[in-house]
């Protein structure tokens, strides 16, 4: 690779008359010209999803000349997709999203290698299918993926281009750049579900995507031929309504759990239970991440070191408690270095369901010697201390 | 003094469909303090059990995050606009 600010250019890389013709307004540019252009053609690009950003995404990478976009997305074409994913066309319906967006990128440009993957992007594959692409475009639709996506992308070192809409609103960032924060940095915590009106119940505007992924579309350029000023620490706010836009100033947290100075993830996690929408897990109920009021009474009595977590609110804790360590359950990710996972940790709640979610958390950060205390607090008092009050 | 605070999409629902409120205070707590005592469902949307601001909603004074000012005890004048900023997937319901 000859490095030349951006992306390298492949050593085999050549246009052929026909590129040179296509990308003819490119090449009298001089911040692009044939070195530019050929670092696209070297580039490789991951779009996350093929919907509403990664079609405006798709078609203007596939068209500046990037040599392979890779997709990654299960769903097929619905009729309520087409207001705004301008990758499908009316005949794709019921076809996978895959397949249509393949046809349309390689009618736009046939120079185009496309790579598709036909799966939801799991903690078990993103690495394996992002660490194959220099830049990670996030397209994506729901929380999990989000992090999912920045922890991975963190974790390869790979300059992640955010886009997220809602409504008539739009938020555009590159994160995990050499130096820049990370989608943590900015929201350390996914919202729990239901508290924010999802795009499904709340409605986009159609066009909305197509500008916020546009922009993005441009950031991923700017990053491939080193140029200009790309959107490292910085948010860019978009309404649609107002037509104004806003940019906030992104720091990287140096308490942030992912790329912060001491992360306490260093791998990826269960990011559908880090969102509080994992059904509850029989292990944290019954197996070996449990016990019963009645263990620990002993062990205690034994005089055995245990460490007792409480994970439930301060003014459950004024009514009764069990001298435990209080972290509420919204705050672990965050207080989570506080804890020491050598030691033998039983964790409680007031009846077992916030602690069980806790265990869960702790067990994909590699803890292994927790448990969920069965029945919480509520059990302790019903079944072994009958002074404590119960509420 | 009068701050204005700019109400995000997801949140205007609380606020009778307002962009904006314009409210007296001489910190961000204040403002934001006034603002859920005007409308009072937007406070379990910006608030935990505790009383501490959630972690996936982000308050700005002008350009600038309040956890890299003074947080909550942040002074703001009638020259400063205050923003709610709260994380959007975008898309489909989680």
């Amino acid at each position: 690779m000859r490095e030349t600010g951006g992306r390298g250019v492949r050593a085999d890389v050549r246009l052929s008359h026909e590129e040179i013709r296509r990308y003819g307004r490119h090449l009298i540019l001089p911040e692009v010209g044939l070195e530019g252009q050929m670092k696209l053609k070297s580039a490789s690009i991951l779009l996350v999803g093929a919907g509403g950003l990664g079609s405006p995404l798709a078609l203007y990478l596939a068209a500046a000349g990037i040599g392979k976009i890779g997709i990654v997305d299960f769903d097929v074409v619905d009729e309520s997709n087409l207001q705004r994913q301008v990758l499908h066309s009316t005949p794709d319906v019921g076809r996978p999203k895959l397949d249509s967006a393949k046809d349309r990128i390689h009618a736009v440009n046939p120079n185009v290698e496309v790579e598709l993957f036909s799966t939801r992007l799991t903690s078990e594959n993103a690495l394996g299918i992002l660490g194959a692409y220099d830049v990670v475009a996030d397209g994506t639709d729901n929380f999990p993926t989000r992090y999912l996506v920045n922890d991975a992308c963190v974790l390869l070192r790979k300059p992640n281009v955010y886009g997220s809409i809602f409504r008539f609103e739009g938020q555009v960032s590159v994160f995990s750049a050499p130096g820049g924060p990370c989608y943590r940095c900015l929201y350390e915590d996914p919202p729990p579900p239901g508290l924010v009106p999802s795009c499904a119940e709340g409605g986009v505007l159609g066009v909305l995507p197509g500008i916020i992924g546009t922009i993005q579309a441009a950031e991923t350029v700017k990053l491939i031929l080193g140029i200009g000023e790309p959107l490292v620490g910085r948010l860019l706010l978009l309404d649609a309504l107002t037509m104004k836009t806003r940019e906030l100033k992104l720091r990287r947290n140096p308490e942030c759990p992912v790329c912060g100075e001491h992360p306490a993830i260093t791998e990826l996690i269960d990011y559908e239970a880090f969102c509080g929408i994992t059904p509850p897990d029989a292990e944290t109920e019954a197996g070996e991440y449990a016990i019963s009021v009645t263990d620990v009474r002993e062990k205690l009595d034994r005089g055995e070191n245990l460490f007792l977590l409480d994970v439930r609110e301060p003014q459950e804790y004024q009514i009764a408690n069990l001298g435990g360590h209080l972290i509420p359950l919204n705050d672990l990710p965050r207080r989570v270095h506080e804890l020491d996972s050598s030691r033998d940790i039983v964790v409680y709640c007031h009846s077992g369901m916030r602690s069980g979610k806790a265990v869960q958390f702790l067990k994909q950060l590699g803890f292994r010697k927790v448990k969920n205390l069965v029945g919480g607090i509520d059990a302790w008092a019903a079944v072994i201390d009958h002074d404590m009050p119960r509420y | 003094m009068a701050t204005k605070v700019l109400i995000p999409t997801p949140l205007r629902t609380y606020t009778g469909k307002l962009e904006s409120v314009t409210l007296e205070g001489n910190t961000v707590g204040e403002l934001l303090q006034k603002l859920t005592a005007t409308y009072a469902p937007l406070k379990r949307h910006l608030y935990d059990d505790t009383g501490a601001l959630r972690n996936f909603v982000n308050v700005y004074v002008n350009d600038e995050d309040i956890r890299y000012l003074q947080k909550e005890q942040t002074r703001v004048s009638e020259k400063d606009t205050v923003s709610i900023i709260p994380s959007i997937a975008g898309g489909r319901s989680v």
